[in-house]
């Protein structure tokens, strides 16, 4: 080609060398050759996630379903008054307060009842105790106290079994090992089989998993402590980040003058976004709990360090929304002549609703699960009873399972993949209350 | 080339109005600067009352600059300085103790992309009276979004539908129905930014219609990149360039006779 040619480039379509789609074809089998990989690598990367997710859900299910029904072992209990209330005071306070063997004996009653026992065979009546939760003297105690009615009466009563009849009821202890290297002796197994022949002893579902606090005995553990911290902390989280959050947006966005200052803000919110939360918990441990000196362990505590981990998100991602909503509505409202203020909740912050509730929700489900920035302010405390206010102190779920996943039985580890269930679902439940408000909220423009 | 013209005294040539209206907004040596660019020098301006004035020039002359300082809605834009006077009926609109939102209510705007409100097409019209405090009652707010509705040409096509959304119109009754917005709080002027540009021939047409309905009771600026429409609608025409304004006069005169070579090149599709 000439140098001439090269500047009229009409002039090589009468040369020889044209490049038509028929000689550049290989070219386009290329192209789409490209596309197909692409495709595949697209479809195999989904493939492994899915795999991936299945697996994990797979195995949390397969080792948490069983912690969701628990054995209990039934038991007819005559609350008699002489043993119950042998100064005849039949209430509450009376019932709490003395000597706690008396309800001991209650239950050594009724099991010599339950399996006929002589009175006088004192193995036969420990071989019986032994298959009973150590926490049952307890539970019956608190359950009289709840309503002392009972005494006096005679009332079927279901009782936990300890975490190894549990655990052999439900196969994860087998009866083919060698005694001597078995939790459960072949006696107590005999006693098992005659309990379920007489449907004394049987697998019910496990509500105290749901109500009951901590416990060293893993067959009376439950999450109910852990949910209530939960919860508060959520309120906590709730109340402060969102006000919070989506005023400091909405200033940012809308109102702030863009100048260096709004800059090196941006920057800090984004990069805040991304520090490690052991660090929120470090500052929340040194403000709140030794210069502020609010209580430790506190679900309140938990709920203000969660809420500075959370801030970042929801601002961002209200920031985002804001800016994804169109310049023009914010015109029409400054043209018909209302405020700047008038504009942005009468017009901007409606359309960047469903945005802002996604980006809190989001945030929330973050800090439910959440766990370092708790142990650093002592929310993995052994909590037996519910907090009543926010400032209690309380468990978290998440520090609930990582206290469970630390112990050997096989009661807690069944109980560390429930709480695991307990804690997706209620992190499902959240994600889709995010998705039905973003679908409620959401208006075309 | 610019800077030279920028460094050198710039007289607008001025044919004035035969009809000899009263003066609505009078703007002298009006300045837009965007950071450090300028993008108006300096222009003086006459505003006849109950007119049409069409603003034409090619893209970027600063028309749209020009329209966005007589609400003053270039205060929204970060690094937007203005400066020159304007006054609205002999009242400074930049005085520091005016209310931008009362200016704003006198001076309604139209949009060169319809921008209804995602609300219901009677809450798009009632939203200005309803923040203004303009209807004292239910039934009167229904009253100004009817006869709004009606001035804007719009009312018989959506009287069965007032509670739809106001997205839900066709672009042509789109922007209608934002003109309705802006009579509905009963302005002394209404800004028009290119209204037509995207909307068909068809429903152009209706607008430019509305235009010259409203014409008796509103005094109105229209920016236009069509230079058929300025000259159906408007009464007076300013042709700006590069941010001067280069010829101001009635229409007619101004497309049949213009007195500046450019003006002359513009219209006739020479540049542009």
């Amino acid at each position: 080609m000439t140098e001439a040619a090269s500047h009229l480039p009409a002039s090589r379509l009468g040369g020889s060398d044209i490049r038509t789609i028929s000689k550049v074809d290989v070219g386009l089998k290329r192209r789409y050759a490209a596309e197909r990989r692409f495709r595949a690598f697209g479809l195999a990367a989904v493939t492994i996630a899915i795999c991936f997710l299945a697996v994990l859900f797979g195995s949390i299910i397969g080792r948490g379903y069983t912690a969701f029904q628990q054995t209990r072992i039934t038991m007819m209990v005559d609350f008699d008054a002489g043993i119950i209330a042998p100064d005849g005071d039949r209430t509450s306070a009376a019932v709490m307060s003395g000597d706690s063997f008396r309800f001991d004996d209650l239950i050594a009653a009724s099991l010599q009842r339950t399996l006929e026992l002589d009175p006088n065979d004192e193995d036969g009546l420990y071989d019986g105790l032994d298959l009973l939760s150590k926490g049952s003297a307890p539970l019956l105690r608190t359950m009289i106290a709840k309503d002392p009615s009972l005494i006096g009466t005679k009332r079927t009563v279901d009782f936990y079994a300890t975490g190894d009849v549990d655990a052999f009821v439900k196969g994860s202890i087998r009866a083919d090992i060698p005694e001597s290297q078995r939790l459960i002796k072949d006696k107590h197994i005999a006693l098992i089989d005659r309990l379920e022949k007489e449907k004394a002893l049987h697998l019910a579902f496990n509500t105290g998993l749901f109500t009951n606090g901590a416990s060293t005995r893993p067959e009376m553990a439950g999450v109910g402590v852990a949910l209530v911290g939960s919860l508060y902390m959520m309120l906590v989280v709730l109340a402060l980040s969102l006000p919070l959050g989506v005023a400091g947006s909405i200033y940012l966005e809308e109102f702030a003058p863009k100048n260096r200052w709004t800059d090196v803000i941006e920057v800090n919110i984004n990069n805040l976004a991304a520090v490690p939360s052991i660090v929120y918990g470090l500052l929340g441990l040194a403000v709140f709990i030794n210069f502020a000196h609010l209580p430790r362990s506190a679900s309140l505590v938990g709920g203000l360090v969660l809420t500075l981990t959370t801030l970042p998100t929801i601002i961002i991602a209200t920031r985002a929304a804001l800016k994804a909503v169109p310049p023009s509505i914010r015109e029409a409202g400054l043209g018909v002549g209302a405020s700047k203020m008038q504009t942005v909740f009468h017009h901007v912050l409606p359309l960047a609703m469903p945005g802002v509730l996604t980006g809190t929700i989001i945030g929330l489900a973050h800090a439910l699960g959440e766990t370092a920035p708790l142990l650093m302010i002592g929310m993995k405390a052994f909590i037996v009873d519910y907090p009543t206010t926010p400032f209690d102190p309380a468990t978290a779920l998440p520090t609930q399972i990582y206290m469970w996943a630390t112990e050997p039985e096989r009661a807690f580890s069944e109980r560390t993949s429930a709480a695991i269930i307990v804690l997706l679902v209620f992190l499902l439940a959240m994600n889709s209350i995010a998705i039905v408000l973003r679908r409620a909220f959401e208006r075309r423009w | 080339m610019s800077a030279v013209q920028a460094a050198t005294p710039f007289e607008t040539v001025r044919t004035p109005d035969p009809a000899n209206r009263p003066i609505k907004v009078h703007t002298a040596k009006v300045k837009v600067t965007y950071g450090q660019k300028e993008a108006l020098h300096g222009v003086s301006i006459d505003i006849a009352e109950k007119a049409v004035t069409a603003f034409i020039g090619p893209s970027g002359c600063g028309k749209s600059t020009f329209l966005r300082c007589i609400n003053r809605m270039n205060d929204t834009i970060a690094g937007a300085r203005v400066e020159g006077k304007i006054t609205l009926d002999e009242q400074d609109i930049y005085d520091p103790d005016l209310d931008v939102v009362e200016l704003r209510a006198r001076v309604g705007m139209v949009f060169q992309k319809p921008n209804p409100f995602p609300k219901s097409i009677f809450d798009n019209v009632a939203y200005g009276p309803r923040i203004h405090g303009l209807a004292r009652s239910k039934a009167d707010l229904e009253e100004i979004v009817v006869t709004s509705l009606q001035k804007a040409s719009l009312f018989n096509e959506v009287k069965d539908r007032l509670s739809e959304p106001g997205t839900s119109l066709s672009g042509g009754q789109q922007q209608r129905l934002c003109i309705a917005r802006a009579i509905a709080v009963s302005p002394e002027v209404i800004l028009m930014d290119e209204p037509c540009s995207a909307l068909d021939p068809i429903a152009t047409a209706k607008v430019e219609e509305l235009i010259d309905e409203l014409r008796a009771n509103f005094t109105i600026v229209i920016v236009t990149h069509s230079m058929q429409q300025a000259a159906r609608v408007s009464q007076r025409t300013a042709f700006f360039h590069l941010g001067h304004l280069i010829e101001e006069g009635p229409t007619d005169h101004v497309f049949t006779n213009p007195l500046e070579q450019r003006t002359q090149d513009y219209i006739t599709g020479r540049f542009g």
